[in-house]
């Protein structure tokens, strides 16, 4: 492979692997803006993984497949609504607990429907989400550099891909140029002037998680039927977390999450490249600095000396009316 | 809205309360069980006697036990101080380096019990330490320190298997671990104090450690309600702006802070390093730092709490592996589902029966 | 300044603008608001004048829909209304402006106008109505503001008007106002109050929600007085006097008067030398203030609320770090350093503020009797503590001021606001301090505590000790002070001795005369 092969592989799996990223930091960019923290962003992913598995294995069809997985993330999103927003709980330790049921949960009811040690029978032809080949995409192959690139990185993913991309304009288009996206601004910086505009906040919150758990449902069903074909216990693998680090590298705003996105998974992907090969002068680079450099990154961040990231204000408080 | 300021006597708030919710949750797991077509009662029935029922397993239950006693505690302290550590996890993990690296140098020319305050030392410095930059950041940079443990756990899990792999594996194994440490390196077992009540331990790794938690326990509840920087710690947790007023500076405390609970979640370690597997192994800590965060909960942030809590998830634990073993259906995570169940309703929900509460006590005490 | 009806008597319909009839209101054990009856005509400005805690803000805030009222009934124009929420407050035409402001800081000023009011499930149309809007409003009533600027930008007098723009675009007929005054300077209130003029000649009416006297008598048309929650009376304001107000609000005419010997200073162990304090947003809120106090005198820091006082005292006390200047303790120069060091120098603080600083409410009442204090060797060695000799001494100062319930064991909170400012005062003063500041010393304290506090407080003075006073009543102030200074927008304006007259001393305050 010469260099440019590589460049487009790399590529191509970056984008493949900050899909659900970019869907569950976009689904953490609505909580954390209406000021709920939101740490069970990979329970919820994984939870809908799951569900998004069984349903396209029960029907044979991916989009009821997904349907599925929303419906289920957003239940677990009603249920730290119900923990963080109704009875005013510490929104940190629902998250945490969410993320346990769902680590749990869907092993337990996977072994017990399947039998397969928790993963979930294998899905195939419509119950998958699969590659699209958009027009002329082999005519352009043999085009210098563009070709290539249209081919094997624009061209040749599943349709999720593509609505994780539109997501991007829609969740900056919601929040900054719709009633709802403001109030949601506003509720996550002062409630209490939302409240006193005669607006409630905790339907205005509700629906935020709501937003989450339909979001996290594709981030989910993307994982399951999409780039695999199957549940397997514990898929998520941390992606929840590098989604929360992404959002806040980001500093919560949608187009940046879109680029923090896409450079977690390139390092990902460009750590997947590397294992196993020598640098000229160096030797075999360890894998695990790429595994770590999102979190270290994030940390750089948080500690101001990248910019200021300022999160919203009244983030992680419960609301409460004076007195 | 009105009841929140009822006063309810300390029985309901600390022991009735805490009791419901954990019902409740109990209650949910068994739904989960009748749902995927087992008999609740008969799994419960399981449990306790895979838990309780013979030496060997009292044995398994005292050492999950014991690793969360220590992970327990650690959550416990830094939220006294108002602070949320979710990084005791990594700081278990690089404990485990602390101990590790102290049996491997001393386990061919001294006994246990000489290698041992030297492993502990070990641990609580290692796991202090991964808990110094997020308690820094957190003090001088206003980072919030639920993220950066995150973070750090992910860091310092990247960290652990860099060095498994590439430096302490032993040359030409495949198995990314330390060798297994000498006697010398190894914490003794409890046989003697299984034997006091007549159970015999078997193959159960109840170990030395065990007593090195309940006197931490015992260090921790010292340092929290009698010594004057548990004090500094409680007023800075409870009203930062009194501890500005009293002078109690934030910085010092915070840090201070972190490095006790990141020690103690790095004593943690010495658990199923040394007392178990003896030897240091990839994710060996396997999610005893979150379960912690379950115990202290409970436990209501009191070492003795802590200590029931913590026996309650030995419990869970070491029962449901044998639940697993008897019924197929049921998997062994099974006990995470009642973990986070645990962590809903003792720790999120935990004031969800309160309104209702306070108007039963109220209508009691009118009668 | 009688504006009473001049003029307006002809209005559209007679009903008053608000009718509340025997409205009822209690927060668990505390019963904030009593059987209240008060009519608002249109087209006035009344105000509703109370001391802290007398029912005032719970009592607007049942008309704004915040709470729901036990009983009664509210009538606006005549109609009766069940408030259940804002939203049902604004469409019956009402608005209020927070004493703390409900903006969105890092939003801009249209956004914060249109939050609520957005006109559409998308913005763009509403913004360019909004933008129209808030030009009309300008004219009509003289509120310009940049409509692009962010908030946190803004001075504060900016952001109220904000405030009062955001009702007016909902088109309120009724403004109300809590406590608008206390974040101002005189001349932002000023402003304010033409504002509020304009807005009634215009048909408004407005409801003035105050502590202060002086801003009563000067803009409105009626007031009504409360107290403990009852609603103890309402005049006109051009036929009541300060005097009689005055005596409404606290109920009997309570003679301040300290009894208290002549003052022997001596030498001098406070002192400040050109002093600025800085707040977070890097608004200079002392400014070059020297002073000093001398041994066996009490001088008291006259000044409205919001002046630089808390400021300056938080920077004695070592809480806010000083941009510039000096503070000498018995000679030792101290700015900058933090409180435990100025404990043991000799510096005793009571806070303004109990609830956030002087306690740890879910502390027990032995525990917070040490709190500053706690590091002393005599509440134990090597890092322990001696819970059995912080009890006793607990023990001995619960009984000296008489603090009840007598239970060193109770937690903080389950002690009344009176006995809680005891437990700090016993605290602060019976460690024998060389300097004691003081911050509203008897802010929420019932009379009876209130006396005794005083005469503790002149008790210092008469054992030697340097006393400096912050309070915002202006008769604690008068009756206690040896020497009085006046503090008007960060500076020390004047001095005058304990007998200046009320008057000349209001002057100053308001920075009219030094």
């Amino acid at each position: 492979m010469d260099f440019f092969d590589i460049v487009v592989s790399i590529l191509g799996s970056t984008i493949r692997l900050s899909i659900p990223l970019l869907f569950t930091a976009l689904a953490g960019l609505f909580t954390e803006r209406a000021g709920v923290f939101d740490i069970g962003l990979e329970g919820k992913m994984l939870a809908a993984a799951f569900a998004s598995a069984c349903v396209a294995y029960l029907t044979g069809n991916a989009w009821l497949g997904l349907c599925g997985g929303i419906a289920v993330s957003i239940i677990f999103s009603l249920i730290h609504g119900f923990a963080s927003i109704t009875n005013r709980g510490n929104q940190i330790v629902s998250g945490v607990a969410l993320n346990f049921v769902a680590a749990g949960l869907t092993v337990v009811l996977g072994q017990a429907w399947f039998g397969q040690g928790g993963r979930t029978p294998q899905v195939s032809g419509d119950g998958r989400f699969t590659p699209i080949i958009l027009p002329f995409a082999d005519a352009m192959r043999e085009v210098p550099v563009i070709g290539p690139l249209y081919a094997n990185v624009i061209s040749g993913n599943n349709i999720l891909t593509y609505l994780a991309f539109l997501a991007v304009p829609i969740t900056w288009w919601v929040l900054f140029r719709t009633r709802f996206g403001l109030r949601l601004r506003a509720v996550g910086e002062n409630p209490g002037a939302v409240d006193t505009a005669g607006i409630s906040v905790t339907w205005l919150r509700y629906r935020a998680v709501i937003a989450a758990g339909f979001l996290c449902g594709f981030a989910g069903a993307y994982l399951s039927i999409a780039q695999s074909a199957a549940f397997i216990k514990d898929m998520s693998a941390g992606k929840g977390y590098i989604a929360l680090a992404a959002l806040i590298f980001a500093k919560w705003k949608p187009v940046p999450v879109m680029f923090a996105c896409l450079l977690f998974g390139f390092l990902d992907a460009f750590a997947n490249f590397m294992q196993g090969k020598a640098v000229p002068g160096i030797g075999e680079v360890p894998v695990q600095i790429f595994q770590a450099l999102p979190y270290i990154l994030t940390c750089i961040l948080l500690a101001g000396f990248i910019g200021v990231a300022r999160p919203p204000k009244a983030g992680g408080v419960a609301y409460t009316k004076e007195r | 809205m009105s009841t929140a300021s009822v006063p309810l006597p300390n029985w309901i708030t600390y022991g009735l309360m805490p009791l419901l919710n954990l019902l409740v949750a109990f209650f949910i797991s068994g739904l989960v069980v009748w749902w995927i077509g087992e008999n609740p009662l008969e799994a419960l029935r399981l449990l306790i006697e895979g838990s309780l029922g013979r030496g060997d397993a009292i044995g398994f239950t005292l050492f999950y036990t014991t690793s969360f006693i220590f992970t327990g505690l650690s959550v416990a302290v830094a939220f006294h101080a108002g602070l949320f550590n979710i990084g005791s996890e990594g700081q278990a993990y690089l404990g485990g380096l602390g101990a590790a690296l102290v049996a491997l140098a001393l386990d061919q020319y001294v006994p246990w019990y000489v290698t041992m305050p030297f492993a502990v030392m070990g641990a609580a410095l290692f796991g202090a330490g991964w808990a110094l930059i997020p308690a820094w950041l957190q003090a001088k940079r206003g980072s919030h320190i639920v993220i950066t443990t995150i973070m750090f756990n992910f860091i310092g899990a990247a960290l652990m298997v860099y060095l498994l792999v590439n430096v302490l594996i032993v040359p030409g194994k495949m198995a990314p671990e330390t060798r297994t440490f000498l006697p010398g390196g190894q914490l003794p077992k409890l046989d003697w104090l299984m034997a006091w009540f007549g159970l015999k331990l078997g193959p159960a790794p109840f170990n030395v450690s065990f007593l090195i938690a309940l006197v931490m326990a015992f260090l921790v509840w010292v340092l929290i309600w009698r010594t004057k920087l548990g004090y500094e710690m409680r007023t800075l947790g409870i009203s930062p702006s009194a501890a500005v007023y009293a002078g109690i500076p934030y910085a010092r405390t915070v840090i201070i802070a972190m490095l006790i609970s990141g020690g103690l979640a790095g004593m943690m370690a010495l658990n199923p390093v040394m007392g178990a597997s003896a030897r240091l192994q990839v994710e060996f800590v396997g999610g005893a730092g979150f379960v912690g965060i379950a115990v202290s909960l409970m436990g209501r942030s009191h070492p003795l709490g802590i200590v029931l809590a913590a026996l309650l998830f030995g419990i869970l634990y070491q029962g449901g592996a044998d639940l697993s073993f008897e019924m197929p259906n049921i998997t062994r995570e099974m006990i995470v589902v009642i973990q986070g169940l645990v962590i809903l309703f003792a720790g999120a929900l935990e004031y969800m029966f309160r309104p209702t509460m306070v108007h039963i006590y109220q209508r009691f005490k009118r009668a | 300044m009688s504006g009473f009806r001049q003029g307006k008597a002809r209005r559209v319909s007679q009903n008053p603008a608000i009718e509340l009839v025997g409205i009822d209101k209690s927060f668990g054990a505390v019963h904030a608001n009593k059987n209240i009856n008060l009519k608002v005509e249109k087209g006035t400005i009344h105000g509703i004048i109370g001391e802290n805690g007398a029912g005032k803000s719970t009592l607007m805030s049942i008309i704004y829909g915040f709470y729901q009222a036990d009983r009664g009934e509210i009538r606006i124009d005549g109609k009766q209304l069940t408030i259940r929420d804002s939203q049902a407050a604004i469409s019956a035409g009402i608005g209020m402006v927070h004493q703390h402001f409900m903006l969105v800081e890092n939003f801009t000023v249209l956004e914060n106008i249109m939050l609520g009011a957005e006109g559409g499930q998308l913005l763009a149309k509403g913004v360019s109505e909004a933008r129209a809007e808030l030009k009309r409003l300008e004219t009509e009533y003289g509120l310009d503001v940049d409509p692009d600027a962010v908030i946190e930008e803004l001075p504060v007098g900016r952001q109220q008007r904000v405030e009062i723009l955001k009702a007016l675009y909902r088109k309120a007929d009724i403004l109300i106002l809590d406590e608008p005054t206390g974040v101002l300077t005189p001349a932002e209130a000023d402003h304010l109050f033409k504002v509020l003029k304009v807005l009634r000649d215009q048909g408004k009416t407005v409801i003035l929600i105050t502590h202060k006297l002086r801003e009563i008598m000067a803009i409105t048309d009626e007031v009504s007085v409360m107290r403990r929650g009852e609603m103890v009376a309402t005049r006109k304001t051009a036929e009541t006097s300060v005097e009689e107000l005055a005596e409404l609000m606290v109920g009997r005419r309570v003679l301040l008067r300290v009894e208290k010997g002549e003052a022997k200073p001596g030498k001098v162990l406070l002192s400040v030398k050109n002093l600025t304090v800085k707040d977070g947003r890097g608004v200079t809120m002392v400014d070059n203030v020297s002073f000093e106090v001398r041994e066996g005198e009490i001088v008291g820091l006259a000044g409205v609320a919001g002046n630089g006082q808390s400021e300056l005292l938080e920077a004695i006390a070592g809480i806010r770090k000083p941009a510039s200047g000096e503070i000498l303790i018995d000679g030792q120069p101290i700015a900058g350093a933090d409180p435990a060091r100025l404990r043991a120098l000799g510096l005793a603080h009571i806070p303004e503020d109990r609830h956030h600083m002087g306690l740890v409410l879910k502390f027990s009442e032995y525990e917070n009797a040490v709190l500053g204090y706690h590091r002393d060797s005599r509440y134990g060695r090597a890092g322990l503590l001696d819970l059995k000799a912080m009890q006793a001494e607990a023990v001995e100062k619960i009984a000296k001021y008489d603090i009840r319930p007598p239970n060193p064991l109770l937690k903080t909170a389950n002690f009344s606001g009176g006995n809680q400012q005891k437990i700090v005062v016993a605290r602060e003063i019976e460690r024998d301090p060389k300097v004691l500041i003081i911050g509203q010393p008897t802010r929420g304290v019932d009379i009876g505590a209130i006396e005794f506090i005083h005469r503790r407080i002149v008790d210092m003075r008469d054992a030697g000790k340097a006393v400096l006073l912050v309070s915002v009543e202006l008769d604690e102030i008068r009756s206690l002070s040896d020497r009085i200074l006046v503090m008007f927008a960060g500076r020390v304006v004047g001095e005058k001795t304990a007998d200046a007259g009320e008057q000349t001393l209001g002057l100053m305050m308001a920075g009219i005369a030094a």
